[in-house]
């Protein structure tokens, strides 16, 4: 009985409301209330400690960093923390103002004390951040980490006074403003952290995001959290340019099943989705013209080869399997969401040009393997693709593996595995080749050509080439920025001559969002700002 | 005391018996021609239908009887556009063979295990079953990335080795390499609940008067246990074992995505149907007709479990 | 019946134990760890990270500090991958995990039994294929494929029912169909056979001859025996069933505990797993008690093993 008395309050109005035919999103628009598809449970929401893309969703709505997105332009930083900035004549030192009205949620003023102390934080290795390189283009930074300099003062910040902040830079970095915007560069409250990690600096788990405890400085604030359900955020009464924040709130839900998620916007239960599968592609397209959106996005999909197995210490070999690929009929069959097919590692952007280096050309294909002394098909030793198990790769494995048996007559296994097994083998070189790929961080080449260094962290590959590293280095002296975007090609060109990661195609992100949905455009690498936002009966 | 007297006056009949019982029952007649057709299809049919692997992308998703150039596809085309009779027959091959052999090893060790538990009973009773329990939340991801790297990785060193030395079929030997850690994994934790079942069945049949009577009779304890006691246990076995044959089917499929068992491109019906049941609102034909397939054998197998139920059930023989 | 209780709960602690060590050294086994991660950490951070959770120590060090963790302070650790208490997670997530897991038994119990004691009765007429045809269907068709179908069939077209989503009870009706039908039909053919089992035995033969009713016949003497099949598989299903479903879990975005035993699998959270795996082992040995003490209650027969 106690049970159903606690039921029936609850079944009545929900009973009730179905036969309000309004759906949740159309309820939600009334309350100016959007809500996002945000595909899983983040880590957490310490802009220190996390390191994935719908981490950042959340934390681009929580805090705001020296710059910020603009809402339609690409490479454009608009103020956020800092209300103007200037670099000297070589892009070396880099001063930022901080808006004297710039606050926390709690009314508590945003001073250039707390972006030393945040930087000082990420860079303090007891914290245990992940992502802490991105700092490393301040001066001393690296050895500061790293503990080859222990005093922080000799690390490139200064706050000359509360509301100036000098960053010196270790070379020439014209794109600074586009690095504030990634969330490792944002304050965190001072106040805040310190109080809940008892004055420790490099405390991780002291609990000041939970919800109640968290101050930020972004356009929302935290309302409310539960573990695999939703975050919720709502407008943040202090934020500086609160008259033009247009929603009252947000709502993230962790759908990790994808088919789900896009189920759920037919059935008008949320307003933008994360992705669409590729199996609802066509369906989409064709049902939902005006909800579908395909836009090019800032990764490359490509193969990696084990450059220390025979036979792909081959440049030929390497060279083959990539040019037996045929990207069109791939992208067209398969992945279906007007992917491009990508000739080089670097998506072409801005002013950067990318080489063609890599195309469809069997009949080339099939002449550098006999080349490389398979005349004899039957000598090509059994090695094999290494994919994790998600549907899509199973596919594009599959698609690889008929692309080259029909091409090449080389006939090359499929090996799953689960995500962290198949990281890890990636890791530890114990794969042949393997379906992988990259999304970059910020909107400048060397995003996708730094992990191609000797024993980098994310080269997975055992290639490296000194002459390539040679020029990367080359191009943080470079002060004219045309110039060092055309350095950057060459060391682009050398990568993609050598072939270590067989490119197969630029990124779109493909997902549904509703017509009432304003202010959201296209931009490249998807860090849409929340403030512009709005949501409009129609 | 009529128990005891059937037992011990045609102890070995009972086989013969329930055969003919068996062939009495409809039902059960005709699900067993029905698993036969659909082992013909599997093992002699799919020979005929070409290559279930050859990939035309630019003939995906075709019609149910459609065909390209001069190949017929009866039942259409996939996503890779792969012909998908040829792969679901072929793929029948795979997820038959789990069935019978994944469930043949459960039920070996389900019910020896929960017999011989049952029947010894005191401590060493209560040390099997709660080594049942433990294992019931062993978690079983963790033991199959552990059986993928570990055991995988050997057996197809092994399926090389046997390929170079003794000349063993390249293509088949890996294929078994593949698929028998699968079992393994499959037959370690699929015996849990029919030993507990068996367990209790042993049990209730221990205190009764035919087993009190064998006892007294002062016949060997194996010999109770396998002649008397365990023949009894199977009706419920029986019908347990055919019910966990769909999640087996069903498990090589998730197995086989966590890279145990068959590799793609090989189908089997499990991964049919996973891979249809994406395609659910826009091409359902790919999750029909596996599904179709697979539905039927289970069907029957469910049914011929129930006829055998029956015609082993003792006590039938009065009717 | 005292005793043996008390020495049950003895058993259940030693299993619990051996379950932990057992667990621990398996998922220590895995290749990679918490930090193995797609944008590989620098060196440095993950020395930094392995410290903090004692991961560089040898496996016995960590074994021998955790159980002592576990044991003095009742603490059962920080998960890396999601920044907080292991014991917040499992608190947050089990009660959808039980809410979902008992209506779903419901569902099956409400289904199982009773289309198995008809088709038991109705032995070889169209009620008995009938219901075993359902009943199949329910075995056949797995949970990911009834999930997204009463997504799209029901809750789309229903304006009642939402695709996704744990609000109010009116979200708990199609997730514990979709996790329940399966257990559903294992209790119709379950049922059906201990029916079977016992409707031929002598005393209910007997019963017949005298005259008693029919339906007395079974809920009197019949429908005990008979569910001894089913409550030895109730045991473990139960504890299955409130610890959570993965696939359920995720097709109707439930805030369970089923997707923290894959999730933590494979991000190599190994805290929040041997949390799970606690949680589950707990379960089993609580559930598989009660369920051999109501078969001891139905049979009898049984009441010695105790």
């Amino acid at each position: 009985m106690r049970v159903l008395r606690r039921l029936l309050p609850s079944l009545v109005p929900a009973l009730l409301l179905s036969c309000d035919d309004r759906t949740a999103a159309d309820r939600a628009v009334e309350d100016r209330i959007l809500i996002v598809g945000n595909s899983s449970e983040p880590k957490g929401l310490d802009c220190h400690l996390v390191t994935g893309v719908l981490e950042s969703n959340l934390i681009r709505a929580l805090f705001e960093g020296l710059c910020t997105e603009h809402q339609s332009v690409d490479g454009q930083a608009l103020p956020g923390t800092a209300e103007s900035w200037e670099a000297n004549e070589d892009f070396t030192v880099w001063t930022f103002n901080l808006g004297r009205d710039r606050k926390w949620s709690d009314g508590v003023p945003v001073t250039a004390e707390d972006f030393l102390f945040s930087y000082q934080r990420i860079l303090t290795k007891t914290l245990g951040s992940e992502y802490n390189e991105m700092l490393f283009y301040i001066r001393n930074a690296e050895e500061f980490y790293k503990g080859e300099i222990t005093d922080f003062s000799k690390v490139g910040i200064r706050a000359p006074d509360d509301y100036t902040l000098e960053i010196s830079l270790r070379g020439s970095i014209p794109f600074l403003p586009e690095i504030t915007k990634h969330y490792t560069w944002y304050p965190v409250p001072r106040h805040v952290v310190m109080k809940h990690s008892n004055g420790k600096i490099d405390a991780p788990f002291s609990g000041w995001t939970k919800p109640g405890n968290i101050v930020s400085n972004g356009p929302f604030a935290l309302k409310s959290w539960r573990i695999n359900d939703h975050i919720a955020v709502e407008k943040n009464p202090h934020y500086w340019d609160r008259d033009k924040v247009q929603l009252d709130g947000i709502r993230f839900l962790p759908v990790v099943n994808s088919y789900t998620e896009s189920r759920m916007f037919f059935d008008g239960l949320m307003h933008i989705t994360y992705i669409v599968p590729p199996e609802f592609i066509p369906y989409a397209r064709k049902n939902y013209p005006d909800q579908f959106r395909s836009e090019l996005y800032l990764g490359t999909k490509f193969v990696r080869c084990n450059v220390t197995r025979k036979p792909l210490d081959d440049i030929r070999v390497r060279k083959a399997l990539g040019m037996a690929i045929d990207r069109e009929s791939l992208i067209e069959n398969i992945t279906q969401g007007g992917q491009e097919p990508a000739y080089g590692m670097v998506p072409p952007f801005g002013n950067y040009k990318t080489g063609r280096a890599i195309s469809f050309d069997p009949d080339q294909a099939a002449r550098l393997l006999d080349e490389a002394g398979f005349q004899n098909r039957i000598d090509f030793p059994r090695i094999t693709l290494l994919a994790p198990d998600r549907d899509v790769s199973k596919r594009m494995a599959e698609a690889y593996q008929g692309m080259w048996k029909k091409h090449l007559g080389i006939h090359i296994e499929i090996a799953q595995k689960e995500w962290t097994s198949y990281l890890n083998a990636m890791t530890n070189l114990d794969y042949d080749l393997a379906d992988s790929g990259w999304i970059g961080d910020y909107l400048d080449p060397t995003t996708f050509l730094d992990m191609w260094i000797k024993d980098g962290g994310n080269n997975r590959t055992g290639w490296a080439n000194g002459e390539f590293e040679e020029i990367l280095k080359q191009s943080e002296h470079e002060r004219d920025p045309a110039k060092r975007l055309l350095v950057l090609q060459k060391a682009e060109k050398i990568l993609m001559g050598e072939l270590p990661a067989i490119t197969i195609y630029w990124y779109t992100t493909n997902y549904l969002i509703d017509p009432r949905v304003k202010g959201w455009n296209p931009l490249l690498l998807n860090n849409h700002p929340w403030k512009w936002v709005s949501l409009e009966p129609n | 005391m009529a128990d005891t007297s059937t037992v011990t006056e045609k102890g070995s009949s009972l086989w013969r018996d329930a055969w003919l019982r068996l062939r009495k029952n409809k039902v059960a007649v005709v699900s067993g021609v029905v698993l036969i057709v659909m082992f013909l299809l599997c093992f002699v049919a799919a020979w005929f239908t070409g290559d279930p692997n050859e990939q035309n992308l630019a003939n995906k998703f075709a019609a149910v009887g459609s065909s390209s150039g001069n190949t017929l596809h009866l039942l259409g085309t996939d996503q890779m556009g792969r012909d998908l009779l040829s792969r679901i027959l072929f793929g029948g091959q795979v997820s038959l063979l789990v069935g019978l052999i994944a469930t043949s090893v459960a039920f070996v060790i389900g019910i020896s295990y929960g017999a011989i538990s049952g029947y010894t009973g005191g401590r060493t009773d209560a040390i099997m079953m709660r080594a049942v329990d433990t294992l019931y939340a062993i978690p079983f991801l963790v033991l199959v990335i552990l059986l993928q790297e570990v055991i995988s990785g050997s057996a197809s060193e092994v399926a090389t080795w046997l390929v170079k030395h003794w000349k063993f079929p390249d293509e088949t030997t890996h294929r078994l390499a593949n698929i028998l850690p699968l079992f393994m994994a499959i037959g370690a934790l699929g015996w849990l609940t029919l030993a507990r079942i068996t367990r209790s069945q042993i049990l209730s049949l221990k205190q009764q008067e035919f087993a009190q009577a064998a006892i007294s009779l002062g016949l060997s304890p194996s010999r109770i246990l396998f002649r008397h006691l365990i023949p009894n246990t199977l009706g419920p076995a029986i019908v347990y074992v055919t019910l966990t044959i769909p999640s087996f089917i069903m498990y090589e499929a998730t197995l086989s995505f966590l890279g145990l068992g068959i590799k793609a491109p090989n189908s089997s019906w499990g991964v049919l149907i996973k891979d249809g049941a994406n395609y659910m609102e826009t091409q359902p034909m790919l999750l029909i007709l596996p599904g179709l397939f697979f539905t039927t054998t289970l069907f029957a197998l469910n049914f011929l479990g129930d006829g055998l139920r029956d015609a082993l059930d003792p006590k039938a023989a009065k009717d | 019946m005292i005793g043996f209780i008390f020495r049950r709960i003895l058993q259940g602690l030693l299993v619990l134990f051996v379950l932990y060590t057992l667990s621990f050294f398996l998922i220590k086994a895995l290749p990679g760890d918490a930090f193995t991660t797609e944008k590989a950490m620098s060196p440095e951070a993950k020395e930094e990270q392995m410290k903090r959770f004692g991961l560089d120590k040898p496996w016995r060090i960590q074994y021998g500090l955790r159980l002592q963790r576990l044991l003095l302070q009742q603490d059962l650790g920080i998960s890396p991958k999601k920044n907080r208490k292991v014991s917040l997670i499992l608190q947050q997530s089990f009660p959808a995990s039980v809410v979902l897991g008992l209506n779903a038994l419901l569902v099956a119990c409400v289904i199982g039994i009773p289309l198995g004691v008809f088709s038991a009765v109705r032995k070889n007429t169209w009620v008995d294929y009938a219901s075993m045809g359902f009943a199949m269907i329910g075995i056949c068709v797995a949970a990911f494929i009834i999930g997204p179908l009463l997504q799209t069939q029901v809750a789309m077209r229903l304006p009642a029912f939402k695709v996704a989503g744990w609000d109010n009870p009116v979200d708990w009706i199609l997730p514990a169909i979709t996790l329940g039908l399966a257990p559903a039909a294992y209790l119709a053919r379950l049922t059906r056979g201990g029916m079977l089992e016992v409707l031929g035995q002598d005393f209910v033969r007997t019963a017949q001859a005298k005259g008693v009713p029919a339906l007395t016949v079974i809920t009197r003497h019949t429908l005990r025996g008979g569910l001894i099949p089913s409550v030895a598989y109730l045991g473990p299903a139960f504890a299955y069933l409130i610890s959570g479903s993965f696939v359920v879990e995720t097709i109707f975005q439930i805030p369970g505990m089923g997707r923290h035993f894959i999730d933590a699998t494979i991000d190599r959270d190994e805290d929040l797993l041997l949390g799970c795996v606690l949680y589950y082992g707990f379960l089993i040995v609580i559930l598989n008690l009660v369920s051999d003490i109501i078969q001891a209650y139905l049979n009898p027969r049984l009441r010695d093993s105790l």
